[in-house]
Parts: C-alpha cells; sequence; structure tokens
C-alpha cells in the first residue's frame, strides 16, 4: 500500500538517501533497520511530507503523496511518531491526544479511539490533566504514539519508539506496539534495537548510509550472519 | 487617608490605565514571537494605525448623526478597527513574512523595520503629517473616590482591555486554534505531524495580534484625544519591554509585564518626573536583560536576535 521507487533526498548538498526503493504491504509490521546516519528517519519525514525528495516517486495506493504537505499526508492515513517522541511538553495529557485527532471533525468517533488507546495505554487515562513533560520516557512514549493514532491512520510509522527507555519498559513498548499492530494498523518501524525489531516485523530493511542494503523476511535476516554481526551484537 | 497615600493611588491607577494599553500591545509581539520567533518591530505601527482606523470609524459614524448613542459608537470604533488591522496584520504577514519562512531569523527582523517605516510613511500620506485630534466620541464624564478622580475613559480602558485579556486566555486554552497555537510554539515539526495547518495558524496570530494592537490604538486615541504617525514607535517599544520584562512567549507575561510598566512610569511620573517617564521603561528593559532575559515568567532564555 505504500511504496518508495528511487527517492533520493538531499539535505543542502549532502545526499542522505541514494536511491531507496521499497515497499509496505496492508497489514505487515515492516522493520527499518541501521546504524546512526544511516538515514532510517529521513526515510520517515520523507514519507510524512517533512522532506520533499529530490527525486523518486512515493505512492501510496499507488497515487503520488510526494508533493504533498505534511497536513494532507495526515489526512489520507499516514501518522508519523517521530523520533524523540516530540510529545507538547506544555499541553496536558489529554490535549496532546486531541491534537493528535486535529484533523478530524468526527467528535464521536474520536471519543471512540481515545477509548481504544486507553485499552491499550491504561496509564495514559489515569494521567490526563498532567503535563505531558511530567511524564516518565516510557510515558511520554505511550503518549506520542497515542497521538499518533488519534489521526486513525491505516499506517503508522514510530521512529526509535523504544530510544532512552529502560530494558523493561522496551519490551511492554514492543508489546504495545505489537497490539497496535493487531488492531488492524500497518507499522513501518524504524529502530536500533534490531533484536526487539525483528521479533515483531514481517519483513525488515537494512539500511546503510542512504541505500538498501539488505532486506528480507525477519527470520532470515535474523539468522543472517551479517545482520547478527553488525546489528545484533555477533549474535 | 492623607494627601501622600491619595497621590499614590491616583498614580497607581494612571499606571494602570496605561499599563492596560502596553499589555494589550504586548501581547501581540508576545504571541508572534512565541509562534514564529520574530521580534515583529511592526507592530507598533499595526497599534497606530488601529488609532487612525478608530479616527476614521468616528467620522463614519458622525455622518450618521446625533442620533445613535455613545457606546455604539464606542463599538462600531472599536470593531472598525479590530476588523481593518486584522486584515492589514494578516496581509503583511502573507506579504512581507510568509515569503521569508526558513531564513534567518535577522531578515525577517530587519525587514519588520522595514514594514515599520513603510506604514509610518503610508499613514502620514494618506492622513497627514499633522497631530490629528479625536473627537470626544465620550461623555467627559468624571467620579471622584475618595479623593481620587476616575474617568469614563478609564473606565472603559479598563473594561475593555479585561475582557479582552480574559477572553483571549480563555482562547489560547479552550479553543482548537488555541490548541494549535501553543502547539506550534512549542514544537513546529509536532505539530505540522499531527496536522496543524501551520500557515493558517500563524497568519491567525498575526491577525489577533493586530486586532489587540488596534484596541490599544484606539483607546489610546480616545484618552489621549489626539493621534500622530510617530505614535506607534514609542508606544510599541515600550509594549516590546513589557513582553520582554513578562518573559516573550508568555501570554500572562505580556499582560503581567504591560500593567507592571504603566504602574512604573506612573509611580515615577508622580514622584520623580513626568519628563522621564519614558527612561524608566527603558532602565527596565536594560535591568531585565541583564540579570533575567527570560523575563518574569518566561520559560526560555530567548535566543539573541
Amino acid at each position: 500500500m505504500l511504496e518508495l521507487k528511487h527517492v533520493y533526498t538531499r539535505y543542502g548538498k549532502v545526499e542522505c538517501l541514494k536511491g531507496i526503493s521499497l515497499q509496505i504491504n496492508r497489514g505487515e509490521i515492516v522493520a527499518l533497520l541501521g546504524a546512526n546516519g544511516a538515514g532510517k528517519t529521513t526515510v520517515l519525514k520523507t514519507i510524512s511530507g517533512l522532506i520533499h525528495p529530490a527525486t523518486g516517486e512515493v505512492l501510496l495506493d499507488g497515487k503520488s503523496i510526494v508533493a504533498k504537505t505534511p497536513e494532507e499526508i495526515v489526512r489520507l492515513g499516514i501518522a508519523h511518531v517521530p523520533e524523540g517522541r516530540k510529545i507538547f511538553q506544555r499541553l496536558n495529557v489529554l490535549e496532546n491526544l486531541e491534537l493528535g485527532a486535529f484533523v478530524r471533525n468526527d467528535t464521536h468517533e474520536i471519543q471512540k479511539d481515545l477509548e481504544q488507546i486507553f485499552s491499550i495505554f491504561p496509564l495514559l487515562k489515569r494521567r490526563l490533566k498532567q503535563k505531558a513533560g511530567t511524564l516518565s520516557g516510557g510515558e511520554q512514549q505511550m503518549l506520542a504514539i497515542g497521538r499518533g493514532l488519534m489521526s486513525r491512520p491505516s499506517i503508522l510509522l514510530l521512529d526509535e519508539p523504544s530510544l532512552g527507555l529502560a530494558p523493561i519498559l522496551v519490551s511492554s513498548i514492543f508489546k504495545m506496539i505489537d497490539q497496535v499492530h493487531q488492531q488492524g494498523k500497518t507499522i513501518l518501524l524504524v529502530e536500533q534495537n534490531a533484536r526487539m525489531a525483528l521479533k515483531i516485523a514481517s519483513r525488515a530493511y537494512v539500511l546503510e548510509i542512504g541505500q538498501i542494503a539488505m532486506e528480507g523476511r525477519a527470520e532470515d535476516l535474523q539468522d543472517n550472519p551479517v545482520v547478527q554481526d553488525a546489528y545484533l551484537g555477533g549474535g | 487617608m492623607g494627601p501622600d497615600f491619595q497621590l499614590f493611588l491616583q498614580q497607581l491607577l494612571n499606571g494602570l490605565t496605561i499599563g492596560m494599553v502596553y499589555a494589550l500591545i504586548a501581547l501581540g509581539y508576545t504571541m508572534v514571537y512565541g509562534i514564529i520567533q520574530l521580534i515583529n518591530f511592526a507592530h507598533g505601527e499595526i497599534f497606530m494605525v488601529g488609532a487612525y482606523l478608530g479616527l476614521t470609524a468616528i467620522g463614519i459614524a458622525a455622518l450618521l448623526g446625533a442620533a445613535v448613542p455613545w457606546w455604539a459608537v464606542i463599538i462600531f470604533v472599536f470593531l472598525f478597527a479590530a476588523a481593518g488591522s486584522a486584515l492589514l496584520g494578516g496581509l503583511i504577514e502573507k506579504t512581507a513574512y510568509k515569503p521569508l519562512r526558513g531564513s534567518p531569523k535577522l531578515t525577517a527582523l530587519i525587514t519588520s523595520i522595514g514594514v515599520s517605516f513603510f506604514l509610518q510613511n503610508a499613514v502620514m500620506l494618506i492622513y497627514g503629517a499633522r497631530e490629528q485630534n479625536v473627537p470626544e466620541i465620550l461623555p467627559a464624564k468624571q467620579w471622584d473616590v475618595a479623593g481620587i478622580s476616575i474617568s469614563l475613559i478609564q473606565l472603559v480602558i479598563f473594561g475593555v482591555s479585561v475582557s479582552l485579556m480574559v477572553f483571549l486566555t480563555w482562547f489560547i486554552k479552550n479553543t482548537r486554534m488555541g490548541k494549535a497555537m501553543r502547539a506550534l510554539s512549542e514544537n513546529p515539526e509536532a505539530a505540522r505531524l499531527v496536522g496543524i495547518p501551520v500557515n493558517r495558524v500563524i497568519r491567525t496570530t498575526f491577525m489577533m495580534g493586530s486586532a489587540l494592537a488596534s484596541v490599544a490604538g484606539v483607546l489610546f486615541a480616545l484618552n489621549y484625544g489626539s493621534v500622530n504617525f510617530h505614535d506607534g514607535y514609542l508606544a510599541g517599544l515600550k509594549a516590546f519591554t513589557a513582553a520582554v520584562f513578562g518573559g516573550i512567549g508568555s501570554i500572562p507575561g505580556a499582560m503581567l509585564g504591560g500593567i507592571l510598566l504603566g504602574v512604573f512610569e506612573g509611580l515615577g511620573a508622580g514622584y520623580l518626573s513626568s519628563e522621564w517617564k519614558d527612561v524608566f521603561a527603558f532602565l527596565i528593559l536594560v535591568i531585565v536583560l541583564i540579570f533575567k532575559p527570560s523575563g518574569m515568567l518566561g520559560e526560555n532564555v530567548p535566543e539573541k536576535v
């Protein structure tokens, strides 16, 4: 349903993405792995319209979205949960979630989605009136994902959801992501924690300095000695 | 109550009155800064244009004859000035600042100074360089309360300013647009990612700030009875001082900063010398910038411009 074709992206004169092609099918979790600076975040920003590629195509259900603004792309059903969470710290939890639904007008359905998000992240419900900046790292990540879900996307782009979290929280965040997936969302997951990402993903791409170095089914990549060496700490 | 205390209260009241006007202007500086980190030096000119639009509106109302009660005239004058300035503010944003988005901040800052000159000269060409008298549309009523005189215009200034500040606070806190403004001022990238129409929010911020400044302009004109095309310069600088004093980017800060600045000025004028009153404002600016650049209620230290 989402496809990138030969995408080249530049920051000034520096080429960040050098011809990326990838594809995400409905209902999949696809992991995008790679070292720092490989261009993972740039891929997500290109999809969500924060960056426009120099050349190449981004297709959603076969239609180009490459020239669209982030606002239009959210309306088309793609939500990007950015790296570092980027929640609105001075706003309370409920306001953050409401802003996630900014592009929607169906008050009644928004209420339903709120309840559904609370069923995945029950912690948030207890903190509704609390300033988001006072939440713990894990709670902030839950809020960031919840805010993304509030636009009722069909595709969720998650950038490093486990970054900076305690190991015990990492596994519970991944469980929650899995839960979100089971509720019918297609997910593109950018992660440094390749081990966890490959556990829940069906397929994965490995990015190296702006190019796709490897791709395949998650279990195949898990067993691949090169991947094990580079990304799974020598397996 | 001794005469000393009466003088104090009288100067306090006068200071609060002018402070309300500063606060209304300061809100526009702080809102725009909060959202796009621009010190919009043309904002003082919007205040001045608002005063002239008020003058025009009074002229229009006069054509209708004496049948209209004074409060209806006042309401018309405010609405006319606010609507005109909001349109002007939006137009300036669209033509002068929007094309510069993403360029260095200094570029927009210098542009705002250019816009300021443009507006001053445009008003001078349209209305003339001479000071214009503002017809008295308010009954010249005055009350003595415990030896302190309170005029009707002072009451109007208080009533209008406080209502607008209460409304703005409610608006920012509760409406969709208000939440979008807060979100955008805190994290532009995240705001774009949740689908907030950034350009529209910025435009609305300019329009609201301009409407507030123009109401301040009308109040100022009614209070002093005359307007001049360079009135915006000093009032704008003082309101900017008030915004920095309160903490630039902070809405309650702008209100508090404006009111306090007015009070300092009023008391300074009463006890030291009224010729020095403008000095107090800028003395405060210097002191704040040296000792607490984030202002009273500001959260972040503002970047250097």
